[in-house]
């Protein structure tokens, strides 16, 4: 028999490496991408044209690529999403169909990115063809916005659970109808958690190179249409890297990309915060 | 006499599920009068008032069969507004809820769903509303502060003064004192006193004294029934039934 303070130690021990081994890992994946990729990061480096097939110049076609593709997955996501989730807790009686509905919205989030691509392929591309233009970047932003849905649905779908029911009794008792009364106490409320699901999308969208790979093509101009092609940081990355044709400049788009995402998930911390401190003062 | 009854209860039945919470009440409240309803936890008390401004329509699975009828129209008629019923008959809860807003915003927000946008005159209906409710001086130089930083006793005094700023004539209050201390239940009964001048009043509470204080009419609830009704005086002093005495004499049970 262990005596229980020396297993308490044991423990202790176990679950501090573990949170050291995170913190390592990060670190180093953190560290390394910064040491490869910070002799190429210049201000030149965002701000330029490829030249000499992206071995020199900069990266600007797909910094762009990458905030229009995330541009059209939020403003396709973000009211479907929202809109579903007032639907969910306030328009319906809980019980088998919001079930469902839940229950569809975290299946759809365990499903490998690369099949929202292989949808996205044979229903944007292929089927929507005449309307998306093919393999464009609205394509590729509507199957990014597809991916992120579930998301949105259930972070808002929870944000506005927790509104209170008195609240909304206390609203409906001094006459506002049901619209007034979601547009008045509950979305701000939710506000908050509604913010931070959209940006967790954001960032997913902005990460993600599987589903868009259909859709991208190296093309070292910047995209004049979202119904034309373009291509964003991840998919570049993946070209840059697979074609062997520069890990200077693979290093510092990857470099890039962490950068822009570790902002993101900042600010929606900070968001968050300040959201939240604003409503409850 | 009929036309002093404000409202009038025929028959009233309600279900939650199969499960009769009301069972065939008939009362009739007096204009500008105050009637308590009294009675065990659990008999339908909220219930009943939940009734006179339908906010029962909002519980999932409730049945309700009989009349409600105030200034003679039946509530219950399928022509009925219940968005401008409810703003007619307010209702202030048992647990002051006050939303996470300014307390000028708390005041303002019946008025403004109601469509009053001028500043001004904003500034009129919060200020007769807090003045109303003996909370002006209190809070007159923060009404821009958050109303959660409020006490217990000022919060219901807020509530009351965000329902009665949408200018209701009938107010329903559900144990509106059972969070407070006796300071701030005697304030709450003044105001009740000097409020029935305007609104007729309904007040559901546990505690006899103040129901014997503050009331005109009294009904006394048992297991979803309406098991006697009359003045206060006469239901306190000379009750008429046998479960009734037992009741206020705290001998039920
Ligand atoms: N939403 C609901 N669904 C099902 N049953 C309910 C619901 N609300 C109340 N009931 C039941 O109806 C009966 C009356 O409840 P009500 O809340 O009206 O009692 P009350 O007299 O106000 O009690 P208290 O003094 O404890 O507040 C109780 O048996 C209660 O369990
Ligand atoms: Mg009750």
């Amino acid at each position: 028999m262990i005596h229980p303070n020396t297993s308490d130690k044991i423990a202790k021990i176990w679950l501090w490496l573990s949170a050291l081994s995170i913190i390592l890992v990060l670190l180093s994946i953190l560290g390394y991408v910064f040491i490869m990729g910070a002799g190429s990061l210049s201000v030149s480096f965002i701000l330029d044209m490829p030249t000499n097939n992206w071995r020199e110049g900069g990266i600007l076609p797909a910094i762009i690529g990458s905030l229009l593709v995330v541009i059209i997955a939020l403003s396709f996501a973000t009211p479907i999403g929202v809109g579903a989730a007032i639907y969910l807790t306030e328009f319906t009686k809980e019980g088998r169909l919001t079930k469902t509905v839940r229950i569809a919205a975290d299946s759809l989030n365990a499903i490998p990115s690369i099949v929202f691509g292989l949808f996205g392929l044979a229903f944007f591309v292929f089927y929507l063809k005449d309307y998306t233009g093919g393999p464009s970047l609205l394509s590729a932003g509507l199957t990014l916005g597809f991916m992120i849905l579930p998301t949105i649905i259930r972070t808002s779908d929870v944000a506005m659970r927790t509104v209170s029911f008195s609240e909304k009794m206390e609203s409906y008792g001094l006459g506002a109808t049901k619209l007034q009364t979601i547009k008045n106490i509950v979305l701000p409320e939710a506000f908050p958690g509604i913010i931070t699901g959209i940006i967790l999308g954001m960032g997913r969208a902005i990460g993600e190179t599987a589903p868009i790979i259909f859709m991208v093509s190296l093309n070292p101009v910047i995209p004049k249409t979202i119904f034309g092609s373009g291509n964003t940081l991840t998919t570049q990355l993946y070209y840059l890297a697979m074609e062997g044709i520069s890990m200077d400049v693979a290093f510092g788009t990857a470099l890039t990309l962490i950068t822009i995402i570790l902002i993101l998930n900042y600010s929606a911390r900070k968001m968050n915060n300040y959201f939240s401190r604003n409503l409850r003062r | 006499m009929d036309k002093e009854n404000k409202i009038e209860v025929r028959n009233l039945n309600l279900w939650y599920g199969d499960k009769q919470a009301l069972k065939n009440n008939s009362i009739k409240i007096r204009k500008n009068h105050v009637t308590a309803i009294i009675g065990p936890s659990g008999c339908g008390k909220s219930t009943f008032i939940r009734c006179l401004n339908r906010m029962n329509d909002l519980v999932e699975g409730v049945k309700i069969t009989g009349e409600v009828s105030i200034n003679n129209k039946n509530i219950y008629d399928k022509d009925v507004d219940v968005v401008s019923l409810r703003r007619r008959v307010g209702m202030v809860f048992q647990k002051p809820n006050p939303f996470p807003m300014t307390i000028f915003d708390n005041v303002a927000y019946g008025p403004r769903i109601h469509g009053i946008k001028d500043k001004k005159k904003l500034q009129e209906i919060v200020e007769k509303s807090l003045k109303d409710t003996t909370l002006w001086n209190e809070v007159s130089d923060r009404l821009d502060k958050s109303a959660l930083d409020l006490s217990g006793g000022q919060m219901q005094r807020l509530c009351i003064a965000r329902t009665i700023a949408v200018k209701p004539d009938v107010l329903l209050f559900d144990e509106p004192c059972s969070a407070l201390d006796p300071v701030a239940t005697g304030k709450i009964e003044d105001l009740i006193q000097e409020l029935k001048k305007e609104y007729t009043i309904v007040i559901v509470t546990h505690n006899m004294q103040q129901a014997a204080r503050v009331s005109d009419y009294t009904g006394y609830f048992l297991l979803g029934e309406l098991i006697e009704f009359g003045k206060t005086k006469q239901l306190f002093e000379n009750p008429k039934e046998k479960s009734t005495e037992d009741y206020i004499t705290g001998r039920f049970g």
